[in-house]
Protein backbone atom coordinates (compact mmCIF):
# COMPACT_ATOMS: atom_id res chain seq x y z
CA UNK A 1 0.00 0.00 0.00
CA UNK A 2 2.96 2.31 0.40
CA UNK A 3 3.32 5.08 2.94
CA UNK A 4 -0.16 6.49 2.54
CA UNK A 5 -2.63 4.01 3.98
CA UNK A 6 -6.35 4.50 4.02
CA UNK A 7 -6.43 5.99 7.46
CA UNK A 8 -3.80 8.55 6.61
CA UNK A 9 -5.53 9.38 3.36
CA UNK A 10 -8.80 9.85 5.20
CA UNK A 11 -7.07 12.08 7.64
CA UNK A 12 -5.47 14.17 4.92
CA UNK A 13 -8.76 14.42 3.08
CA UNK A 14 -10.70 15.21 6.20
CA UNK A 15 -8.31 17.92 7.26
CA UNK A 16 -9.03 19.82 4.05
CA UNK A 17 -12.49 20.89 5.11
CA UNK A 18 -14.15 21.88 8.37
CA UNK A 19 -15.29 18.88 10.35
CA UNK A 20 -17.34 18.46 13.47
CA UNK A 21 -15.51 17.03 16.45
CA UNK A 22 -18.50 16.93 18.79
CA UNK A 23 -22.12 17.49 17.81
CA UNK A 24 -24.89 18.77 20.07
CA UNK A 25 -25.68 15.39 21.65
CA UNK A 26 -22.12 14.28 22.40
CA UNK A 27 -21.21 17.82 23.44
CA UNK A 28 -23.71 17.82 26.28
CA UNK A 29 -22.93 14.23 27.28
CA UNK A 30 -19.30 15.23 27.57
CA UNK A 31 -20.12 18.19 29.81
CA UNK A 32 -22.34 15.97 31.95
CA UNK A 33 -19.50 13.47 32.35
CA UNK A 34 -17.11 16.27 33.39
CA UNK A 35 -19.66 17.42 35.99
CA UNK A 36 -19.91 13.94 37.45
CA UNK A 37 -16.14 13.65 37.64
CA UNK A 38 -16.07 16.94 39.53
CA UNK A 39 -18.78 15.80 41.95
CA UNK A 40 -16.83 12.60 42.56
CA UNK A 41 -13.82 14.60 43.67
CA UNK A 42 -15.47 17.61 45.30
CA UNK A 43 -18.62 16.00 46.77
CA UNK A 44 -20.73 18.88 48.09
CA UNK A 45 -18.36 21.62 46.92
CA UNK A 46 -18.30 23.08 50.46
CA UNK A 47 -14.77 24.38 50.01
CA UNK A 48 -14.59 24.36 46.21
CA UNK A 49 -15.29 27.00 43.58
CA UNK A 50 -15.52 27.05 39.79
CA UNK A 51 -13.72 29.85 37.96
CA UNK A 52 -14.20 30.40 34.23
CA UNK A 53 -11.32 31.91 32.27
CA UNK A 54 -12.41 34.90 30.19
CA UNK A 55 -13.59 35.17 27.56
CA UNK A 56 -14.66 31.81 26.16
CA UNK A 57 -14.24 29.69 29.28
CA UNK A 58 -17.11 31.42 31.02
CA UNK A 59 -19.83 29.66 28.99
CA UNK A 60 -18.51 26.25 30.00
CA UNK A 61 -18.04 27.40 33.61
CA UNK A 62 -21.65 28.64 33.79
CA UNK A 63 -23.00 25.38 32.31
CA UNK A 64 -21.00 23.26 34.70
CA UNK A 65 -21.98 25.46 37.62
CA UNK A 66 -25.67 25.19 36.76
CA UNK A 67 -25.59 21.41 36.31
CA UNK A 68 -23.67 20.78 39.52
CA UNK A 69 -25.81 23.21 41.52
CA UNK A 70 -28.93 21.37 40.35
CA UNK A 71 -27.37 17.97 40.99
CA UNK A 72 -26.11 18.56 44.54
CA UNK A 73 -28.93 20.88 45.52
CA UNK A 74 -26.85 23.76 46.84
CA UNK A 75 -25.26 26.73 45.14
CA UNK A 76 -21.64 26.39 44.07
CA UNK A 77 -19.37 29.47 44.01
CA UNK A 78 -18.80 30.66 40.46
CA UNK A 79 -16.23 33.25 39.43
CA UNK A 80 -14.98 34.78 36.19
CA UNK A 81 -11.31 35.56 35.73
CA UNK A 82 -9.75 37.91 33.20
CA UNK A 83 -6.12 37.27 32.23
CA UNK A 84 -5.44 40.29 29.99
CA UNK A 85 -3.03 42.15 32.27
CA UNK A 86 -1.04 38.98 32.96
CA UNK A 87 -0.63 37.80 29.37
CA UNK A 88 2.84 37.37 27.91
CA UNK A 89 1.99 38.71 24.44
CA UNK A 90 1.38 42.36 25.42
CA UNK A 91 3.09 44.60 22.80
CA UNK A 92 3.89 41.46 20.78
CA UNK A 93 0.78 41.40 18.64
CA UNK A 94 -0.79 44.04 16.42
CA UNK A 95 -3.78 44.64 18.64
CA UNK A 96 -4.07 45.82 22.20
CA UNK A 97 -6.18 43.30 24.05
CA UNK A 98 -9.47 44.44 25.52
CA UNK A 99 -9.82 43.33 29.10
CA UNK A 100 -12.96 41.47 30.18
CA UNK A 101 -14.69 41.49 33.50
CA UNK A 102 -13.24 39.72 36.52
CA UNK A 103 -15.92 38.68 38.96
CA UNK A 104 -14.82 36.98 42.14
CA UNK A 105 -17.35 37.56 44.90
CA UNK A 106 -15.80 35.07 47.30
CA UNK A 107 -12.45 34.57 49.02
CA UNK A 108 -10.20 32.11 47.23
CA UNK A 109 -7.86 31.81 50.23
CA UNK A 110 -7.62 28.10 51.15
CA UNK A 111 -10.33 27.17 48.65
CA UNK A 112 -10.12 24.37 46.11
CA UNK A 113 -10.30 26.10 42.75
CA UNK A 114 -11.37 24.49 39.48
CA UNK A 115 -10.21 26.62 36.54
CA UNK A 116 -12.40 26.12 33.49
CA UNK A 117 -11.50 26.90 29.88
CA UNK A 118 -12.79 25.52 26.60
CA UNK A 119 -9.62 24.66 24.65
CA UNK A 120 -6.19 23.90 26.11
CA UNK A 121 -3.57 24.52 23.43
CA UNK A 122 -0.26 26.28 24.18
CA UNK A 123 -1.05 26.59 27.88
CA UNK A 124 -0.13 30.29 27.90
CA UNK A 125 -3.63 31.49 28.81
CA UNK A 126 -3.70 29.11 31.78
CA UNK A 127 -0.27 30.34 32.88
CA UNK A 128 -1.65 33.91 32.85
CA UNK A 129 -4.80 32.74 34.63
CA UNK A 130 -2.77 31.13 37.41
CA UNK A 131 -0.85 34.37 37.93
CA UNK A 132 -4.03 36.43 37.85
CA UNK A 133 -5.66 34.02 40.29
CA UNK A 134 -3.01 34.21 42.98
CA UNK A 135 -3.41 38.00 43.04
CA UNK A 136 -6.58 37.24 44.95
CA UNK A 137 -5.05 34.96 47.56
CA UNK A 138 -3.57 31.52 48.11
CA UNK A 139 -5.90 28.71 47.07
CA UNK A 140 -5.56 25.29 48.69
CA UNK A 141 -5.15 23.78 45.25
CA UNK A 142 -5.98 24.56 41.63
CA UNK A 143 -7.30 22.05 39.11
CA UNK A 144 -7.84 22.56 35.41
CA UNK A 145 -10.87 21.44 33.43
CA UNK A 146 -11.02 21.82 29.65
CA UNK A 147 -13.49 20.74 27.01
CA UNK A 148 -10.82 20.09 24.36
CA UNK A 149 -7.17 19.26 24.89
CA UNK A 150 -4.94 19.81 21.84
CA UNK A 151 -2.17 17.88 23.48
CA UNK A 152 0.53 18.10 20.81
CA UNK A 153 1.40 21.78 20.95
CA UNK A 154 1.92 22.71 24.55
CA UNK A 155 4.48 25.51 25.13
CA UNK A 156 4.46 25.16 28.90
CA UNK A 157 4.35 22.29 31.41
CA UNK A 158 0.59 22.54 32.01
CA UNK A 159 -1.88 19.63 32.05
CA UNK A 160 -5.61 19.46 32.59
CA UNK A 161 -7.03 17.14 35.24
CA UNK A 162 -10.46 16.88 33.59
CA UNK A 163 -10.62 16.65 29.81
CA UNK A 164 -13.72 16.47 27.62
CA UNK A 165 -11.96 15.31 24.46
CA UNK A 166 -8.31 14.93 23.54
CA UNK A 167 -7.35 15.59 19.92
CA UNK A 168 -4.20 15.44 17.83
CA UNK A 169 -4.97 18.23 15.41
CA UNK A 170 -2.15 19.82 13.44
CA UNK A 171 -0.84 23.26 14.22
CA UNK A 172 -2.37 25.12 11.29
CA UNK A 173 -5.84 23.88 12.16
CA UNK A 174 -8.11 25.76 14.48
CA UNK A 175 -10.50 24.33 17.06
CA UNK A 176 -13.69 26.31 17.34
CA UNK A 177 -16.24 25.79 20.10
CA UNK A 178 -19.75 27.08 19.50
CA UNK A 179 -22.14 27.74 22.38
CA UNK A 180 -25.93 27.90 22.44
CA UNK A 181 -25.60 31.11 24.47
CA UNK A 182 -23.48 32.76 21.80
CA UNK A 183 -23.76 31.07 18.39
CA UNK A 184 -27.11 29.34 18.97
CA UNK A 185 -25.73 25.82 18.76
CA UNK A 186 -23.48 23.50 20.78
CA UNK A 187 -20.71 22.19 18.54
CA UNK A 188 -16.97 21.78 18.29
CA UNK A 189 -15.39 22.30 14.89
CA UNK A 190 -11.95 21.63 13.51
CA UNK A 191 -11.21 24.19 10.85
CA UNK A 192 -8.38 23.76 8.33
CA UNK A 193 -5.74 26.44 7.88
CA UNK A 194 -7.34 28.21 4.96
CA UNK A 195 -10.59 28.68 6.87
CA UNK A 196 -8.97 30.47 9.79
CA UNK B 1 -9.51 45.80 19.97
CA UNK B 2 -9.05 49.34 18.89
CA UNK B 3 -6.00 51.39 19.65
CA UNK B 4 -5.59 55.01 20.67
CA UNK B 5 -5.34 57.25 17.65
CA UNK B 6 -2.29 59.04 19.05
CA UNK B 7 1.20 58.05 20.13
CA UNK B 8 1.23 60.73 22.83
CA UNK B 9 -1.33 62.22 25.18
CA UNK B 10 -0.54 65.90 24.74
CA UNK B 11 -4.04 67.23 25.28
CA UNK B 12 -7.68 66.32 24.96
CA UNK B 13 -7.78 68.54 21.88
CA UNK B 14 -5.73 65.95 19.97
CA UNK B 15 -7.69 62.81 20.81
CA UNK B 16 -11.06 61.53 19.61
CA UNK B 17 -14.30 60.58 21.28
CA UNK B 18 -13.46 56.92 20.55
CA UNK B 19 -10.14 57.34 22.34
CA UNK B 20 -11.92 58.75 25.39
CA UNK B 21 -14.43 55.89 25.41
CA UNK B 22 -11.58 53.38 25.13
CA UNK B 23 -9.78 55.00 28.06
CA UNK B 24 -12.96 54.96 30.19
CA UNK B 25 -13.59 51.30 29.35
CA UNK B 26 -10.03 50.30 30.18
CA UNK B 27 -10.06 52.39 33.38
CA UNK B 28 -13.13 50.47 34.57
CA UNK B 29 -11.06 47.28 34.46
CA UNK B 30 -8.13 48.88 36.25
CA UNK B 31 -10.52 50.09 38.94
CA UNK B 32 -11.34 46.45 39.51
CA UNK B 33 -7.62 45.62 39.66
CA UNK B 34 -7.24 48.30 42.35
CA UNK B 35 -9.90 46.61 44.48
CA UNK B 36 -7.96 43.32 44.59
CA UNK B 37 -5.92 42.23 47.60
CA UNK B 38 -2.82 42.50 45.37
CA UNK B 39 -3.29 45.74 43.45
CA UNK B 40 -0.55 45.16 40.96
CA UNK B 41 -0.34 43.57 37.51
CA UNK B 42 2.85 42.73 35.57
CA UNK B 43 1.80 44.29 32.25
CA UNK B 44 4.42 47.06 31.93
CA UNK B 45 7.30 45.24 33.60
CA UNK B 46 9.66 45.90 30.66
CA UNK B 47 8.86 49.62 30.39
CA UNK B 48 10.71 52.49 32.03
CA UNK B 49 8.88 55.74 32.68
CA UNK B 50 10.38 59.10 33.62
CA UNK B 51 8.21 61.51 35.59
CA UNK B 52 9.57 64.94 34.72
CA UNK B 53 8.01 67.58 36.90
CA UNK B 54 9.46 70.91 35.91
CA UNK B 55 6.71 72.45 37.98
CA UNK B 56 5.67 71.38 41.46
CA UNK B 57 2.92 68.86 41.98
CA UNK B 58 1.90 66.53 44.75
CA UNK B 59 -1.28 64.76 43.81
CA UNK B 60 -0.69 64.34 40.07
CA UNK B 61 2.87 63.10 40.57
CA UNK B 62 1.85 60.64 43.28
CA UNK B 63 -1.09 59.45 41.21
CA UNK B 64 1.09 58.86 38.13
CA UNK B 65 3.81 57.18 40.16
CA UNK B 66 1.31 54.87 41.81
CA UNK B 67 -0.33 54.05 38.46
CA UNK B 68 3.10 53.24 36.98
CA UNK B 69 4.05 51.04 39.93
CA UNK B 70 0.71 49.23 39.91
CA UNK B 71 1.51 48.31 36.29
CA UNK B 72 5.00 47.12 37.31
CA UNK B 73 6.86 49.75 35.26
CA UNK B 74 10.25 51.02 36.37
CA UNK B 75 9.97 54.62 37.46
CA UNK B 76 12.43 57.49 37.72
CA UNK B 77 11.45 60.85 39.14
CA UNK B 78 12.73 64.28 38.42
CA UNK B 79 11.62 67.52 39.98
CA UNK B 80 12.54 71.06 39.09
CA UNK B 81 13.96 71.87 42.48
CA UNK B 82 16.75 69.30 42.07
CA UNK B 83 17.49 69.81 38.39
CA UNK B 84 20.21 71.17 36.17
CA UNK B 85 17.75 73.57 34.56
CA UNK B 86 18.98 76.21 36.92
CA UNK B 87 22.47 75.64 35.54
CA UNK B 88 21.30 76.69 32.09
CA UNK B 89 20.50 73.39 30.36
CA UNK B 90 17.82 73.47 27.67
CA UNK B 91 14.64 71.40 27.89
CA UNK B 92 15.61 69.18 24.94
CA UNK B 93 19.06 68.53 26.39
CA UNK B 94 17.62 67.64 29.78
CA UNK B 95 15.09 65.25 28.28
CA UNK B 96 17.57 63.71 25.82
CA UNK B 97 19.95 63.02 28.67
CA UNK B 98 17.21 61.23 30.53
CA UNK B 99 16.18 59.30 27.41
CA UNK B 100 19.80 58.22 26.88
CA UNK B 101 19.24 56.08 29.97
CA UNK B 102 16.75 54.04 27.88
CA UNK B 103 13.48 55.52 29.03
CA UNK B 104 10.36 54.53 27.07
CA UNK B 105 7.78 57.02 28.24
CA UNK B 106 7.83 60.53 29.63
CA UNK B 107 5.22 62.01 31.93
CA UNK B 108 5.80 65.73 31.95
CA UNK B 109 4.58 68.80 33.75
CA UNK B 110 5.88 72.17 32.67
CA UNK B 111 5.00 75.79 33.39
CA UNK B 112 5.11 76.75 29.70
CA UNK B 113 1.99 76.04 27.63
CA UNK B 114 2.88 73.80 24.69
CA UNK B 115 6.10 72.40 26.17
CA UNK B 116 4.98 68.74 25.69
CA UNK B 117 3.89 69.45 22.09
CA UNK B 118 7.27 71.02 21.40
CA UNK B 119 9.07 68.09 22.97
CA UNK B 120 7.03 65.53 21.02
CA UNK B 121 8.49 66.93 17.80
CA UNK B 122 12.05 66.42 18.97
CA UNK B 123 12.16 63.13 20.85
CA UNK B 124 11.07 59.53 20.25
CA UNK B 125 9.57 58.54 23.60
CA UNK B 126 5.83 58.59 24.22
CA UNK B 127 4.84 61.74 26.08
CA UNK B 128 2.01 62.22 28.51
CA UNK B 129 1.19 65.79 29.40
CA UNK B 130 0.67 66.09 33.15
CA UNK B 131 -0.15 69.80 32.89
CA UNK B 132 1.46 72.54 30.81
CA UNK B 133 0.97 76.03 32.19
CA UNK B 134 -2.52 77.34 31.60
CA UNK B 135 -2.98 75.12 28.51
CA UNK B 136 -4.09 71.51 29.16
CA UNK B 137 -4.16 68.84 31.85
CA UNK B 138 -5.60 65.89 29.91
CA UNK B 139 -5.48 63.16 32.56
CA UNK B 140 -7.33 65.42 35.02
CA UNK B 141 -10.09 65.98 32.44
CA UNK B 142 -10.23 62.22 31.76
CA UNK B 143 -10.53 61.36 35.44
CA UNK B 144 -13.16 64.08 35.91
CA UNK B 145 -15.09 62.73 32.93
CA UNK B 146 -14.68 59.15 34.17
CA UNK B 147 -15.92 60.16 37.65
CA UNK B 148 -19.02 61.82 36.19
CA UNK B 149 -19.55 58.78 33.95
CA UNK B 150 -19.39 56.50 37.02
CA UNK B 151 -21.98 58.53 38.92
CA UNK B 152 -24.31 59.45 36.08
CA UNK B 153 -23.85 56.54 33.66
CA UNK B 154 -23.08 58.76 30.69
CA UNK B 155 -21.86 62.22 29.75
CA UNK B 156 -24.10 62.80 26.75
CA UNK B 157 -26.75 65.40 27.43
CA UNK B 158 -25.46 66.19 30.93
CA UNK B 159 -25.08 69.79 32.02
CA UNK B 160 -21.73 70.54 33.61
CA UNK B 161 -20.79 73.91 35.08
CA UNK B 162 -17.12 74.76 35.61
CA UNK B 163 -16.94 77.40 38.29
CA UNK B 164 -14.11 79.72 39.35
CA UNK B 165 -10.79 80.76 37.88
CA UNK B 166 -11.27 79.74 34.24
CA UNK B 167 -8.57 82.07 32.95
CA UNK B 168 -5.64 80.42 34.70
CA UNK B 169 -6.95 76.88 34.67
CA UNK B 170 -5.62 74.14 32.42
CA UNK B 171 -8.18 71.86 34.05
CA UNK B 172 -10.99 74.04 32.69
CA UNK B 173 -9.76 73.93 29.10
CA UNK B 174 -9.13 70.17 29.06
CA UNK B 175 -12.49 69.57 30.74
CA UNK B 176 -14.28 71.69 28.15
CA UNK B 177 -12.69 69.70 25.29
CA UNK B 178 -13.44 66.36 26.96
CA UNK B 179 -17.04 67.14 27.92
CA UNK B 180 -17.85 68.66 24.54
CA UNK B 181 -16.42 65.64 22.70
CA UNK B 182 -18.54 63.35 24.86
CA UNK B 183 -21.70 65.31 24.11
CA UNK B 184 -22.22 67.15 27.41
CA UNK B 185 -23.38 70.75 27.68
CA UNK B 186 -20.81 72.98 29.34
CA UNK B 187 -21.08 76.32 31.13
CA UNK B 188 -18.31 78.33 32.73
CA UNK B 189 -19.05 80.65 35.64
CA UNK B 190 -16.88 83.13 37.52
CA UNK B 191 -16.05 86.81 37.82
CA UNK B 192 -15.73 88.42 34.38
CA UNK B 193 -12.06 89.18 35.04
CA UNK B 194 -11.33 85.45 35.36
CA UNK B 195 -13.18 84.35 32.21
CA UNK B 196 -11.16 84.66 28.99
CA UNK B 197 -12.61 86.71 26.16
CA UNK B 198 -14.32 84.76 23.37
CA UNK B 199 -14.43 81.54 25.41
CA UNK B 200 -18.02 81.04 24.18
CA UNK B 201 -16.50 80.34 20.73
CA UNK B 202 -15.65 76.87 22.14
CA UNK B 203 -19.38 76.19 22.04
CA UNK B 204 -20.05 76.73 25.74
CA UNK B 205 -22.25 79.00 27.83
CA UNK B 206 -20.91 81.79 30.03
CA UNK B 207 -22.66 82.82 33.24
CA UNK B 208 -21.56 85.39 35.80
CA UNK B 209 -24.19 84.57 38.42
CA UNK B 210 -23.32 81.57 40.59
CA UNK B 211 -26.92 80.80 41.59
CA UNK B 212 -28.06 80.71 37.97
CA UNK B 213 -25.17 78.43 37.04
CA UNK B 214 -25.97 76.03 39.88
CA UNK B 215 -29.66 76.01 38.99
CA UNK B 216 -28.76 75.13 35.40
CA UNK B 217 -26.27 72.32 35.96
CA UNK B 218 -26.33 68.61 36.94
CA UNK B 219 -22.66 68.62 37.90
CA UNK B 220 -20.58 71.51 39.27
CA UNK B 221 -16.81 71.30 38.90
CA UNK B 222 -15.41 73.95 41.24
CA UNK B 223 -11.91 75.21 40.51
CA UNK B 224 -9.31 76.68 42.80
CA UNK B 225 -8.32 80.31 42.63
CA UNK B 226 -4.80 80.03 41.23
CA UNK B 227 -3.18 82.85 43.13
CA UNK B 228 0.29 81.71 42.10
CA UNK B 229 -0.54 82.36 38.43
CA UNK B 230 -2.15 85.72 38.97
CA UNK B 231 0.19 88.59 38.31
CA UNK B 232 -2.37 91.29 38.95
CA UNK B 233 -5.39 91.49 41.22
CA UNK B 234 -8.46 90.13 39.44
CA UNK B 235 -10.93 90.65 42.31
CA UNK B 236 -10.95 92.86 45.42
CA UNK B 237 -10.31 90.22 48.09
CA UNK B 238 -10.56 86.49 48.77
CA UNK B 239 -13.31 87.27 51.29
CA UNK B 240 -15.37 89.01 48.63
CA UNK B 241 -14.73 86.20 46.15
CA UNK B 242 -15.94 83.67 48.73
CA UNK B 243 -19.09 85.70 49.34
CA UNK B 244 -20.01 85.98 45.67
CA UNK B 245 -18.58 82.80 44.10
CA UNK B 246 -18.00 80.50 47.06
CA UNK B 247 -20.20 77.36 46.95
CA UNK B 248 -21.72 76.85 50.41
CA UNK B 249 -24.47 74.78 52.01
CA UNK B 250 -26.92 77.66 52.00
CA UNK B 251 -26.86 78.25 48.26
CA UNK B 252 -27.00 74.50 47.51
CA UNK B 253 -29.99 74.05 49.84
CA UNK B 254 -31.84 76.85 48.10
CA UNK B 255 -31.62 74.94 44.79
CA UNK B 256 -34.34 72.37 44.27
CA UNK B 257 -32.23 69.55 42.80
CA UNK B 258 -29.14 67.80 44.16
CA UNK B 259 -26.13 68.46 42.00
CA UNK B 260 -22.87 66.53 42.00
CA UNK B 261 -19.98 68.54 43.42
CA UNK B 262 -16.45 68.09 42.06
CA UNK B 263 -13.12 69.76 42.71
CA UNK B 264 -9.75 68.85 41.16
CA UNK B 265 -7.85 69.88 44.31
CA UNK B 266 -6.07 71.26 46.14
CA UNK B 267 -9.04 72.82 47.93
CA UNK B 268 -8.92 76.27 49.46
CA UNK B 269 -11.52 75.57 52.12
CA UNK B 270 -13.70 78.57 52.79
CA UNK B 271 -12.76 80.29 49.52
CA UNK B 272 -14.25 78.58 46.45
CA UNK B 273 -15.97 75.84 48.48
CA UNK B 274 -16.91 75.49 52.15
CA UNK B 275 -16.02 72.42 54.22
CA UNK B 276 -19.64 71.33 54.72
CA UNK B 277 -20.02 71.12 50.92
CA UNK B 278 -16.62 69.56 50.20
CA UNK B 279 -17.22 66.81 52.78
CA UNK B 280 -20.90 66.25 51.99
CA UNK B 281 -22.48 63.20 50.38
CA UNK B 282 -23.04 64.96 47.08
CA UNK B 283 -19.31 65.67 46.74
CA UNK B 284 -17.26 63.12 44.76
CA UNK B 285 -13.93 64.83 45.37
CA UNK B 286 -12.24 61.78 46.89
CA UNK B 287 -13.67 59.47 44.22
CA UNK B 288 -11.97 61.73 41.69
CA UNK B 289 -8.62 61.10 43.38
CA UNK B 290 -9.29 57.34 43.49
CA UNK B 291 -10.34 57.25 39.83
CA UNK B 292 -7.22 59.22 38.92
CA UNK B 293 -4.98 56.19 39.45
CA UNK B 294 -7.22 53.89 37.35
CA UNK B 295 -7.50 56.42 34.52
CA UNK B 296 -3.73 57.00 34.46
CA UNK B 297 -3.16 53.24 34.43
CA UNK B 298 -5.49 53.03 31.42
CA UNK B 299 -3.63 55.79 29.58
CA UNK B 300 -0.23 54.23 30.29
CA UNK B 301 -1.48 50.76 29.30
CA UNK B 302 -3.00 51.94 26.03
CA UNK B 303 -0.02 54.09 25.03
CA UNK B 304 2.48 51.35 25.95
CA UNK B 305 0.41 48.86 23.96
CA UNK B 306 1.18 50.86 20.82
CA UNK B 307 4.92 50.46 21.33
CA UNK B 308 6.83 47.66 19.65
CA UNK B 309 9.00 45.34 21.69
CA UNK B 310 12.64 46.14 20.91
CA UNK B 311 14.15 43.28 18.96
CA UNK B 312 17.52 41.91 19.97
Amino acid sequence: MGLVNRENANYIYASMKPRILLDDNKFNLTILRLCHQLIENHRKFENSAIIGVQQVGVHLARRIHDIITAEIGSNVDLGLLDTTFHRDDFRRSDTILTPSETQLNFQIENKRIILVDDVLYTGRTIRAALDALIDYGRPLDVELLVLVDRRLFRNLPIQAKYVGKTIDSIESEQVKVEWKEKEGTDKIWILPANEN
Amino acid sequence: MSKLSQKHLLGIKYITKEDINLIFETATHFKEVLSRPIKKVPTLRDITIANLFFENSTRTRLSFELAEKRLSADVINFSASSSSLKKGETLIDTVNNILAMKVDMVVMRHASPGAPVFLSKHIDANIINAGDGTHEHPTQALLDGFSIYNVKGQLKGLRVAIIGDIMHSRVALSNIFCLKKMGAEVMVCGPSTLIPNHIESLGIKVEYNLRKALEWCDVANILRIQLERQDIQYFPSLREYAQVYGVNRKILDSIKKEIVIMHPGPINRGVEITSDVADSKQSIILEQVENGVAVRMAVLYLLAGRMEVASQ
